[in-house]
């Protein structure tokens, strides 16, 4: 943390999206994690994403539950929605939000232990569901908060900063959610603005739950040596396999890309998004293919990051629910409430 | 790119911007945070190793540092860095304690200044505490030089003059007033070690058109000035009529007022955008509604009967193209300005009458020395120049720098060492860090308004001349002004074998100027950094390649506002900031057996 806050001074040619606004703009309080933590690059990360979708910030709704990572939506968009809930609680919440008004853009921002320990349950359900919203889980392998214990995503073997080593095997987030049927899985790394900038542009654009598990470096209890999610391992083991380029409705697309590598798919809203591989082999939106893609080069030891699959055409929860568009908001009092009349239709069918 | 060479102290001086722009290299950050702490005696002494007459350049320096001053990137306007310097001299104790002291045992050498002038009286502070004797002629009954008979006393009190000098020859120094060098030949004939001539440009330029000689109401600007300084002069007609819009213009044309002059008319022959003076004087002339005429061309002075009636000009009407250079001027008609005085503003020259040219000293096609421009030596070997008597008229700030320089050469001469083979520029860093968190120095960007100065009312200020129109900062006022400095200092210091590339440092930088990416040549790096490097005249700094991507560090000195953040957000301490002192040698600091090194006495 920091006993100044951020100077309002800024870089006069700061670049402007569609609204007028600059990155500046997107900013929220400042940070109170370590200074190096992984979390607050995927914040930058976040506002950079936000900023060049042009999303309007009180458009956005962000929602978190506990932990560091779970600190971070206070550190963002600060015009924005923001509901942070009880311990690995925030999928319900968000499910609320989203029932109420599915036009927002939802970010869910949590970590290792709130989504694969005490929150595991949840999640699943929410992926189950197809909850429209980007997910992402600020994965650093260890407790922070309290003092670097291992967490359910640690590996086997990686060292504590005292020197014991792992001994139960991880939960693989994002093999989690191929195997629950996911229709969005990604995964990244706080050191990669490169590639998870227009990872999270896709995951925003994206209908239906967007899982990007982004490794993020606890920089005071899990970046020594022996650490499996450190910055230098996370370096040393990275296998890039899909880039995600977003595209914008106006840009020209396809020209530069080498025949085969390049494969675009059409968004829900009408944008796309060019994926370049890396492997010309591989099929993200294979499921069975993609999983044991990850299979294999995990049991190498290889990090493999990039839009590992993608199923546009799943039904979110509104969708599957026949729930309707407009937010419950703004509808018509009388669709709103039917009153007692139709309280009494409606328990008539239920006799 | 190559990373960047910061062992050579030009990289980090440069980043002082104030510093680097100042031609006599002022720490002007160290004073001000001097300033701030309320230590204005160690201000004011901080200031004087360097620019030597705080208080008289806190009201009158030409003021480079201020064009160049880093807030101006980011708002409007820069620190007022000169007043600033008025509020060190204004408010210092007693600060002999910390004045050069003067051996008693002298070393045997003796060197004469012609002049008694900003660089003459610098050559005498540099070089009496070595145990020189130097003696000053001066023409005048009084010391100064253009200073005095120049600048106007409502500009710049004369015991604001008389205190400076005095500091000077308070060491000891032979001033002979009233004694006019007649001939360079007799001079250098009495046997002195050295010869400084420090005689100015005292040659006002004048404008020979038709009736220049029918009428008395004539004048030559900065004879009429040194003039109305000795009390020769104190009054001049109702109407007045300036020629030209330098400095010495707004000198005059605000003098006139004080004499007695209702209408005063500036005749500039172009635009404004190509006026010589300084900005703010342009703005205190018009504030005392002085009339500023652009595009007249002097014509002829209308005479009638012996008497000066006016002037004509031609209407001049000027294509300037988008890179604001004239490409076309169009007569448009002639046009009367009727007047009782005119005072001509349009220049000075340099005049060396009384050296005979065969001496060995060599003039060029326009009949002035050939001076060199590291050593201020003429051809003559012995003999340096320095102040407006070497490249014509410049400012006091550069007469200072050319004193230092040259009393380094005159030093240097009389210990029969090279000249040029001087005692290069240092520098230190050390590091501010206090804590965690803290700094030693006031890291948070305040972004407080240019304090404005306080003016005698209109209506006063004309009752006499030498009322001195501005008033000077209160330490409230000083206090709040200080804060606005960046502090361009306090460097950002990377070491990159501990950088762990977490962007804590981009992310948190509030002008976007850091960037992790992979090298390229200059033009192609500084087009993909996170925010656009378009000022070329400010550098990048660039490290080696980081430890786990081979990525390189890229900063854009352009915009850094020095607020540390990114050496807080830093997990490995690779950002440090560190407090960048620039040594820069003077005459006391060419041979380590001399008495007092000035920089050891640098006491911040």
């Amino acid at each position: 943390m920091s006993f100044i806050v951020k100077p309002k001074v800024a870089h006069p040619k700061l670049p402007r999206n569609e609204l007028g606004l600059t990155v500046r703009d997107y900013e929220g309080g400042m940070s109170t994690l370590c200074a190096g933590c992984g979390h607050d690059s995927i914040t930058g990360a976040i506002m950079q994403a936000v900023f060049e979708l042009s999303i309007p910030p009180h458009r956005l709704a962000k929602l978190s539950g506990i932990g560091c990572s779970s600190k971070t939506p206070a550190y963002f968009a600060s015009a924005s929605h923001g509901f942070n809930s009880v311990h690995g609680r925030m999928p319900s919440v968000a499910t609320g939000a989203n029932a109420a008004n599915g036009e927002l853009h939802f970010i869910g921002v949590s970590g290792d232990g709130d989504t694969l320990s005490i929150g595991f349950g949840q999640f699943s359900h929410a992926v189950r569901r197809n909850l429209n919203m980007l997910y992402v889980i600020e994965n650093n392998g260890v407790y922070g908060l309290t003092k670097g214990q291992f967490s359910a995503s640690a590996d086997v073997g990686s060292k504590a900063k005292k020197g014991e080593a792992n001994q139960q095997p991880p939960i693989d987030p994002c093999l989690t959610v191929l195997a629950m049927g996911g229709s969005f899985v990604a995964r990244s790394f706080s050191g990669d603005k490169e590639q998870l900038v227009p990872l999270l542009k896709a995951g925003l654009k994206h209908r239906g739950f967007a899982l990007i598990d982004v490794i993020s470096p606890c920089v005071t209890f899990n970046d020594h040596e022996g650490s499996t999610k450190s910055y230098q391992f996370t370096r040393q083991h990275y296998h890039p396999a899909i880039y995600a380029d977003f595209v914008p409705p106006s840009a020209e697309i396809r020209a530069e890309y080498e025949a085969g590598k390049a494969m675009p798919v059409k968004m829900h809203d009408g944008t796309e998004i060019v994926l370049r591989k890396v492997d010309p082999g591989y099929d993200p939106t294979d499921r069975a293919a993609a999983y044991s893609y990850l299979h294999q080069h995990q049991a190498k030891g290889e990090i493999v990051t990039g839009l590992l699959y993608i199923d546009e055409q799943k039904p979110d929860m509104h969708e599957l629910a026949k729930t309707p568009d407009e937010p419950l908001g703004v509808m018509d009092f009388s669709k709103l409430c039917p009153g007692q009349s139709g309280l009494d239709k409606l328990m008539g069918r239920m006799r | 790119m190559k990373p960047t060479d910061t062992s050579n102290p030009d990289y980090f001086h440069k980043v002082v911007d104030c510093q680097w722009a100042c031609p006599a290299h002022t720490d002007v950050p160290g004073y001000i945070r001097l300033i701030a702490q309320g230590r204005y005696t160690d201000a004011y002494l901080l200031n004087r190793e360097s620019n030597v007459f705080p208080g008289i350049l806190g009201r009158v320096c030409d003021r480079p540092c201020e064009p160049a001053c880093r807030r101006t990137r980011v708002e409007d306007k820069p620190v007022a860095i000169c007043r600033l310097k008025r509020v060190a001299a204004d408010l210092t104790e007693d600060y002999t304690h910390g004045l050069p002291k003067v051996p008693e045992k002298k070393n045997g050498k003796k060197i004469a200044c012609v002049g008694a002038g900003t660089a003459s009286l610098t050559v005498a502070n540099d070089l009496m505490p070595l145990g020189y004797e130097v003696v000053i002629y001066e023409a005048l009954a009084t010391t100064g030089g253009l200073m005095r008979t120049n600048i106007p006393a409502f500009r710049l009190p004369a015991s604001v003059l008389d205190q400076e000098i005095n500091d000077i020859l308070a060491m000891g120094v032979d001033l002979r007033l009233n004694s006019p060098v007649k001939s360079m030949k007799a001079l250098l004939d009495e046997g002195y070690d050295a010869v400084f001539v420090g005689s100015g440009a005292p040659k006002g330029k004048n404008l020979d058109l038709p009736g220049r000689y029918e009428s008395d109401r004539v004048h030559i600007g900065i004879d009429w000035l040194e003039s109305v300084a000795f009390d020769h002069i104190d009054s001049i007609g109702e109407r007045v009529l300036i020629i030209g819009v330098g400095n010495t213009a707004m000198d005059c044309c605000r003098t006139s007022l004080r004499l007695g002059a209702k209408d005063v008319k500036v005749m500039a022959r172009k635009p404004r955008q190509f006026f010589k003076a300084s900005d703010w004087e342009l703005e205190d002339a018009e504030e005392e509604n002085v009339e500023i005429v652009i595009n007249h061309s002097p014509k002829a002075f209308v005479v009638k009967d012996g008497k000066l009636v006016g002037m004509t000009f031609d209407k001049m009407h000027y294509e300037v193209d988008e890179r604001g250079k004239i490409t076309e001027e169009k007569l448009l008609g002639e046009e009367f300005f009727p007047c009782d005085d005119v005072v001509l503003a349009i220049g000075q020259e340099n005049a060396f009458p009384w050296i005979e040219r065969d001496l060995g000293i060599e003039f060029d096609k326009w009949d002035v020395p050939v001076v060199d421009e590291k050593t201020f030596e003429c051809t003559r070997s012995g003999v340096f120049f320095g102040g407006d008597a070497a490249f014509g008229p410049k400012n006091i700030i550069w007469a200072v720098e050319h004193g230092h320089q040259a009393a380094i050469s005159i030093h240097r001469y009389c210990m029969g060492e090279s000249l040029t083979e001087r005692v290069p520029d240092g520098m230190n860093l050390a590091s501010s860090k206090m804590g965690i968190h803290e700094w030693s120095y006031s890291n948070a960007y305040n972004p407080a308004e240019r304090r404005l100065m306080p003016h005698v009312s209109l209506k006063e200020r004309f009752q006499q001349l030498n009322i001195e129109v501005e008033l000077g900062f209160t330490p409230e006022q000083a206090a709040e002004e200080v804060e606005r400095c960046l502090n361009c200092d306090i460097q950002t210091v990377f070491t990159e074998k501990l950088c762990i590339e977490c962007d804590a440092c981009i992310d948190i930088c509030p002008v976007d100027c850091l960037t992790i990416t992979h090298n390229g040549d200059e033009h192609e790096l500084r087009g993909r950094l996170t925010a656009p490097a378009e000022n070329g005249e400010q550098d990048l700094y660039v490290s080696g390649p980081l430890p786990q991507t081979g990525r390189v560090m890229v900063k854009d000195e352009d915009l850094c506002v020095h607020c540390g953040l990114c050496a807080e957000r830093c997990p490995t301490a690779a950002w440090d900031m560190q407090k960048f002192t620039l040594e820069r040698p003077k005459a006391a600091d060419q041979f380590p057996a001399d008495p007092v090194p000035a920089l050891a006495r640098t006491g911040t």
